[in-house]
């Protein structure tokens, strides 16, 4: 009987991480995608909730944020304000071509057994004592469960035209590649995108779609696209607005010592307009 | 008198142009509270595919600060997508200032290849609406004819 609580406590530090592919979904939204000159700035909002893009939950915490110049420099994000339910903040797009905003995460949860006690590796700081760490667990630990936890939540901004710097692949994790431009696309005109896992093309991976708006219409409307051989999906837009894309894929290739399975996440935002 | 001879080497260059016709976009009037001139841009698309050529883009050239008249670009989304992104602004012989309503004139480029295009006129308005016309048209030009329902009136081609 006493372990029921403890592994209640374990699923809830699972779903609070940002790369949790269940409950709620993180988001970004900027107020627009395609800029004119260098002279202006994007502004995102940024939160965790059911309903895209409907922020009553949790907002993002805005550490993590990080922004890629199309020179490949690093920008930064500027007026920075954390609410009740969102973040917001501004980036200046002070450089033609498209940028990347966003976080990437890297970490390993999981769990092992001292004395047949449960201990927790990961998750947040705060709540009474400090996270363990993989280094932490001790030599005699038994049951060793730990997963390697890679997340993307990232949004694709342009000055002038489009460029493509910043999708040049790391390798790791889940991974974005154009092949229509994420911020040329338009009602009516199907898109392809390119998913790469380990830097490869990602084939079989689902992609699910879902348009912003949820207060005002009855059903989620989250739609599911596949990728090909060469790692891409097809994807249509039936109206303008912005759209929520998520993939996630567990596997048991972590990269991480001693874990076992590996969950990766990817997050976007995409603005689709009027022709 | 003198001038003569700078006319007849104009009329020179004019006249081999095949392509001589004349682009008529009517900026309607509209009885609104608050009116601004709308932005516009012209562009011409051959057909089987290719470069879009811009052919005139008036927009707020002289308003410069913190949120230059090159801000809303963007806002002729069309235009903006198939070549305003790339465009350097101000462009010689094509950008101007905004127009009050009325029919404007634009030439054809005298260098304009014969053949099938779609001329496409998008207007777009500060506290007001955006509109996208669209004219299939051959070079040289035959008369063609669309209009607009609110942004833009009468988008038509006449032969000279």
């Amino acid at each position: 009987m006493k372990r029921l609580p403890v592994r209640l406590i374990a699923a809830a530090a699972i779903i609070a991480l940002p790369a949790a592919a269940s409950a709620h979904r993180q988001w970004m939204v900027p107020n627009a995608t395609v800029f004119s000159g260098t002279n202006s700035w994007v502004t995102v909002d940024a939160a965790a909730s059911n309903d895209l893009f409907f922020a009553d939950h949790q907002p993002m915490r805005l550490d993590g944020v990080k922004v890629w110049a199309p020179d490949g420099s690093e920008g930064a994000i500027a007026n920075g304000s954390t609410g009740r339910y969102r973040s917001t903040f501004d980036v200046k797009l002070d450089k033609p071509g498209t940028w990347k905003i966003g976080t990437f995460t890297s970490a390993v949860m999981g769990s092992f057994k001292v004395n047949g006690e449960e201990r927790r590796v990961g998750g947040r700081p705060g709540a009474g004592t400090p996270p363990l760490s993989v280094a932490d667990i001790p030599a005699d630990a038994t049951d060793v469960k730990l997963t390697e936890m890679i997340g993307r939540n990232e949004l694709y901004i342009t000055a002038d035209a489009p460029s493509t710097t910043v999708f040049t692949p790391t390798g790791k994790g889940i991974e974005f590649q154009p092949v229509t431009h994420p911020d040329e696309l338009v009602a009516g005109e199907p898109a392809s995108f390119r998913f790469l896992v380990d830097g490869k093309p990602a084939n079989g991976l689902k992609v699910t779609v879902v348009p912003g708006g949820k207060r005002y219409r009855n059903d989620d409307g989250a739609r599911e696209f596949t990728t090909g051989a060469d790692g891409v999906a097809r994807i249509d837009w039936p109206t303008p607005g912005m759209y929520w894309i998520n993939a996630s894929l567990t596997d048991d290739k972590p990269s991480a010592p001693r874990a076992t399975q590996r969950r990766m996440n990817y997050v976007t935002t995409v603005e689709v307009l009027l022709p | 008198m003198r001038t003569t001879p700078f006319l007849l080497i104009g009329g020179m260059i004019a006249a081999p142009a095949s392509a001589a016709g004349t682009i008529n976009v009517t900026i309607p009037q509209l009885k609104v509270a608050e009116y601004h001139r709308p932005y516009v841009a012209v562009w011409l698309e051959p057909t089987g595919g290719g470069a879009a050529r811009t052919l005139a883009v008036w927009y707020d050239v002289k308003k410069g600060g913190n949120e230059p008249g090159t801000k809303w670009l963007s806002d002729l989304r069309a235009w903006w997508r198939k070549g305003g992104k790339s465009a350097k602004m101000p462009a010689d012989g094509i950008s101007g200032a905004t127009r009050a309503p009325g029919t404007h004139a634009i030439p054809l480029p005298a260098d304009l290849k014969p053949g099938n295009y779609v001329l496409a006129v998008e207007a777009a308005r500060e506290t007001g609406g955006r509109e996208y016309v669209t004219l299939p048209i051959s070079v040289p030009a035959r008369p063609a004819k669309a209009a607009g329902k609110t942004e833009l009136g009468a988008v038509t081609l006449s032969a000279r």
